[in-house]
């Protein structure tokens, strides 16, 4: 099983969800978080006092996958969540050791 | 207004600020019981009704308008402790106006002493005012009230400077202490019948020396005293709420009515000029700073508009009825500009840390609007004059109570400053306490649960 973790922009959410709904991905977490890469932030000013704003925010997705699915599932995040524009974001995959189902008790590619 | 006739206008202007003083003068005629029914007979209940209104109105400008103005400039973690402080202010302020705020400020008589400077203990707890002791057309109780509310608001200006690094009962008794030895004779002195520059003819309408320079000075002397906040200069503090200061500053605007034009003390033509000034000049102003933002840097901003907009009604405080339409505008948008050169580049030059540039806009915009006020009361240039006024002799006049006023407060601040530090062990929290913020080491609060 594989841990898939993207960060995306932020107002790439609905079409990421709807690529991986299409892949049969049911399923993911959703945090806010702040980052940058090679994008610039900008300035911001509030009463003649300058802030450079560096951290951006951005969305990370966070979803369990099997194995077979996981490259079809980082394909999909890549189109649809990309602008082509600086600051699209980046898809990490992790090796997962274990899934339980918190209702069931499932646990392995069941609980998925 | 405009089909009275120059002299008939300065008359009332004279007789506006004759009316200023006549709650000073009327403690001393404290009429008999025999003469109880003649006084309720001049009561004017629309000059009541209206000042009663003008009242409401500013106690909304400091609870929630100023509370929330401030509130939304400073950090999350922070925000409470500066409602905190702007609130409990104003309640303890409340009760020291009634207690000898009132007596010190409009109280004493004649000449000779100390009368010039401050007035007496003649009416502590308000033992010589009556709901039947009137005040030119109004209650004296009515004064009373509407007065206590611009010591209230006064006070809590001074809580910008300070905001994000003061301990909370060193505030209220660094403002306690500068309220009574610097508000209450300066109040006196502008605003009494025996008081200095109220002999000498300096105007200031609704406050422009009495609240705005001197709170103005007070916060930056207390924000230089207390130091900067950790950070200050190094990492970004952006103000957290900017829809609460907006909300707060509309606020400001709307009570404004009630401490302008309620500074007729009746419900008439003044206080109806007044009343427009009030439009005018904020106008004016929040236009200008938006226009010279948009040109020095590149957006106008809400920050900007709002600002400049206070900016605008500080400086036609002290000219609200004695400017006419077209000198209100023009003062406004002076202190637009003014104002925003003062916090955008004195402010960095200078590297103080007024944390919500209470110096620069209430300060600067204060001196702009009482130094104007000798302009802008000119019979020529369309103002509403005053007893015999020419230019020349009222402007020295004015730049003497603003020199004055500065020089006061400032030591006052001062020598306050130093006994709360005593008092206190220090008046600022421990390094820690200002990063986990002041909600919750001061206050064990925290405002956003979600």
């Amino acid at each position: 099983m594989k841990l898939v973790i993207a960060i995306i922009k932020p107002s790439r959410l609905e079409e990421v969800r709807q690529a991986l709904n299409s892949l049969d991905v049911h399923g993911m977490t959703v945090t806010e978080v702040k980052g940058y890469g090679r994008q610039k932030g900008h300035s911001e000013i509030y009463r003649g006092t300058e802030y450079a704003v560096h951290f951006l925010p951005k969305l990370k997705i966070e979803i369990a996958v099997d194995d077979a699915q996981s490259d079809a599932i980082v394909s999909a995040i890549r189109e649809s969540a990309q602008t082509g524009r600086i600051g699209d974001g980046k898809i990490f995959v992790l090796d997962l050791l274990a899934v339980t189902r918190i209702r069931t008790g499932e646990t392995g590619a069941a609980a998925l | 207004m405009t089909q009275l006739k120059l002299p008939k206008l300065a008359g009332l202007g004279a007789l506006a600020t004759l009316a200023l003083c006549l709650p000073a003068l009327a403690q001393d005629a404290a009429a008999p019981v025999a003469e109880a029914a003649a006084e309720v007979a001049t009561i004017d209940t629309g000059d009541t009704s209206w000042m009663l209104v003008s009242t409401i109105l500013v106690i909304l400008m400091t609870i929630p308008g100023l509370a929330l103005f401030y509130g939304g400039l400073v950090r999350a973690k922070n925000i409470l402790s500066v409602l905190s402080q702007v609130f409990v202010t104003f309640c303890m302020i409340a009760l020291l106006w009634v207690a000898y705020g009132y007596s010190l400020a409009f109280g004493g008589s004649g000449e000779g002493g100390l009368v010039a400077y401050i007035g007496d203990f003649s009416n502590l707890f308000l033992g010589a005012v009556t709901p039947d002791s009137v005040s030119g057309t109004i209650p004296e109780l009515v004064f009373v009230v509407f007065q206590l509310t611009f010591a209230a608001i006064t006070a809590g200006l001074i809580v910008g400077g300070i905001a994000e690094r003061m301990k909370f009962g060193a505030v209220l008794l660094f403002l306690a202490i500068w309220y009574t030895f610097s508000y209450l004779p300066i109040a006196h002195m502008v605003w009494s019948g025996p008081g200095l520059f109220f002999g000498m003819g300096a105007l200031d309408f609704a406050g422009g020396t009495v609240v705005h320079i001197n709170s103005g000075v007070a916060a930056l002397v207390a924000a230089i005293v207390l130091g900067p906040r950790t950070g200050f200069l190094k990492e970004p503090i952006p103000p957290h709420n900017l829809t609460f200061t907006f909300i707060g500053a509309c606020l400001l605007w709307v009570g404004w009515f009630g401490f302008n034009a309620g500074s007729a003390l009746a419900a008439n033509g003044l206080s109806a000029q007044a009343f427009l000034n009030t439009i005018t000049a904020p106008a004016a102003a929040g236009l200008a700073w938006a226009l010279a933002e948009k040109f020095t840097r590149g957006h106008a901003s809400l920050l900007g508009a709002a600002s400049g907009a206070v900016a605008g009604l500080v400086a036609i405080t002290p000219a609200a009825g004695f400017a006419g339409t077209f000198g209100a505008i023009v003062l406004g948008a002076v202190a637009g500009v003014v104002c925003l050169w003062a916090v955008v580049t004195l402010k960095p030059m200078l590297k103080y840390d007024d944390s919500l540039d209470v110096f620069g806009i209430h300060g600067i915009g204060g001196i702009v609007g009482a130094i104007g006020t000798g302009i802008v009361a000119a019979p020529s240039l369309g103002g509403l004059g005053a007893a015999d006024y020419n230019m020349a002799g009222q402007l020295g006049t004015q730049v003497l109570a603003v020199v004055v006023a500065i020089v006061w407060s400032a030591v006052v601040a001062l020598v306050a400053m130093l006994i709360v530090k005593a008092v206190f062990g220090g008046a600022r929290v421990s390094e820690s306490a200002e990063s986990d913020g002041l909600d919750i080491s001061s206050h064990g609060e925290h405002a956003y649960n979600n």
